[in-house]
């Protein structure tokens, strides 16, 4: 409850100083807005945001969806073998040190102006994140715990031991490292949709910007963007609130005090 | 006891050696040509001052290869060792999302071998932790955790225990009687406990060895007669620690 109160005092601050620079600067509505202009925007203009917020909301989700199993079977494969990672590690640095801008153009070309670029783009973005988080939680087992295992299985010859073992547990050890990989990707998943629909689409929140950026719309430009960010702040306490339940004792803990 | 948890075809207790072991870091040798004989179906205590590479020889006897020891290890049966070691750790290495119950359970798991709950449960049960089984460990006391590695370690039904320093964490009182469960669990077994107390190895050991120096040599320390665990106020128990503390003393001076 306090964080909700304070949450809505500092949004309420915001849209004060908002007002404030409005009022005293005084530019034309078509440079900045005021929140009054916005808000109206954000009425008229409903079901207009909300088809395309739907849309864009569809590609961030599956985005996530897809982008984090990608990571977590990475992760895992780099975590796990030597091998893999000899192989997977050059592609996973390139993956994030390519700027997705550079990309998003050739997605387009290749997989059409509809979802699928879209959500190859937030898959993209998020991939790097949640790999690294996955691979570092898993190399960073315990020795005493890993000492322990291979005690435990000692002349074992049965085979698919080391499955055995990252479900049991390398995984869900590394679960508290992955909730901070998928926390990273919530935040950018929406960033990935946006550069991918204002590239090339015919549909989506990023693609209402353009056009309302274009015919110099910008209280509707002002709405699009206050959609996309409700929904990347409900995205992301969703995700929070999901491995808190998931991983209970990998919860945070209180910040220092 | 008639009740061991070690079910038939575990196989007996060997007596487990590392003969010629050396342990180097760098230029500077712990020690040399050591050989250690941990006698079949009986607990020796290995009592040494911290850092003297007691636990190193414990790692290498679990197979765990620790670093700078080099050694040659055997049981007195011919078989490898591999499979046939359970280990204990001075932390009690419990997983934080599992239940106490399928703590116990790991090392079943990850060999792919059928979990036995009734057996962890009565495992568990013996240990006073039969109210625990769903708790997660973050709920337990020190002591309640460390039962709960005892009742892990005793699950793995293996002929040979190795244990390093496993009630160091303990408040004296918990230490005290988890050393009384643990000295009844484990009887007939070939074990290896290593511990920097002298009270703890007089209560525990059939022989208790000392490992000190520098060089360090083993000595074996002659105990008192009777059935373990010994009773740590009986007059030839207090002597022998009285003497046994004197002796590491003098050794570290």
């Amino acid at each position: 409850m306090k964080q909700i109160a304070a949450g809505i005092a500092t949004l309420a601050l915001l849209v004060l100083f908002w007002q404030v620079v409005v009022w005293l600067a005084a530019p034309p509505p078509f440079i900045l807005p005021g929140p009054a202009a916005v808000a109206r925007a954000l009425m008229d203009q409903g079901g207009l945001l909300l088809r395309h917020g739907w849309l864009t909301l569809v590609e961030i989700v599956a985005g996530m969806a897809v982008g984090s199993l990608m990571g977590i079977g990475a992760g895992i494969g780099l975590g796990a073998t030597r091998h893999l990672r000899h192989l997977l590690l050059p592609l996973v640095v390139a993956s994030q040190a390519i700027p997705v801008f550079a990309v998003a153009p050739l997605l387009v070309l290749w997989l059409g102006f509809g979802l699928a670029s879209k959500i190859a783009m937030a898959s993209l973005i998020i991939f790097f994140p949640v790999t690294v988080a996955m691979a570092d939680g898993i190399t960073r087992l315990d020795p005493v715990l890993a000492d322990q295992a291979r005690v435990m299985t000692g002349g074992s010859a049965r085979p698919g031991r080391r499955l055995r073992l990252i479900r049991h547990l390398y995984g869900p050890a590394a679960l508290p490292a992955l909730a901070s990989g998928l926390r990273i990707a919530a935040a950018v998943a929406p960033i990935g949709a946006v550069v991918g629909e204002w590239v090339g689409a015919a549909g989506g929140l990023g693609w209402l910007m353009l056009q309302a950026n274009a015919r110099a719309r910008i209280d509707l430009m002002f709405a699009a963007l206050i959609v996309l960010a409700v929904m990347a702040v409900a995205l992301y306490r969703l995700v929070d609130a999901g491995l808190r339940r998931a991983a209970p004792w990998a919860a945070p803990q209180s910040p220092i005090s | 006891m008639a009740s061991s948890p070690c079910p038939a075809g575990a196989g007996a207790s060997p007596a487990v050696s590392i003969t010629g072991a050396d342990l180097r870091f760098g230029a500077t040798c712990h020690f040399e040509g050591l050989d250690l004989v941990v006698e079949a179906g009986r607990t020796t205590c290995l009592l040494g001052p911290s850092g003297v590479g007691k636990s190193s020889l414990l790692r290498a006897l679990a197979g765990l290869a620790p670093a700078g020891l080099s050694g040659r290890i055997a049981a007195d049966d011919g078989r490898p060792l591999a499979g046939r070691v359970a280990l204990m750790d001075r932390r009690d290495c419990l997983v934080p999302w599992a239940s106490v119950l399928d703590n116990v359970m790991l090392g079943a798991r990850l060999r792919g071998d059928a979990a036995e709950p009734e057996r962890a449960a009565a495992l568990l049960g013996r240990l006073g932790l039969h109210e625990a089984l769903a708790l997660r460990p973050a709920a337990l006391s020190g002591g309640m955790r460390q039962r709960v590695a005892l009742a892990r370690t005793l699950y793995e039904a293996r002929p040979v225990i190795l244990m390093d320093e496993p009630f160091s964490a303990l408040d004296a009182v918990t230490r005290y009687r988890l050393q009384g469960e643990t000295a009844r669990e484990i009887a007939g077994r070939t074990v290896l406990l290593v511990t920097h107390d002298p009270g703890e190895a007089l209560r525990l050991g059939d022989r208790v060895l000392v490992l000190a120096g520098r060089p360090a040599r083993l000595t074996e320390v002659a105990v008192p007669a009777g059935p373990l665990p010994r009773d740590p106020g009986a007059a030839d128990v207090a002597a022998a620690e009285s003497r046994l503390l004197a002796a590491l003393a003098a050794e570290a001076a």
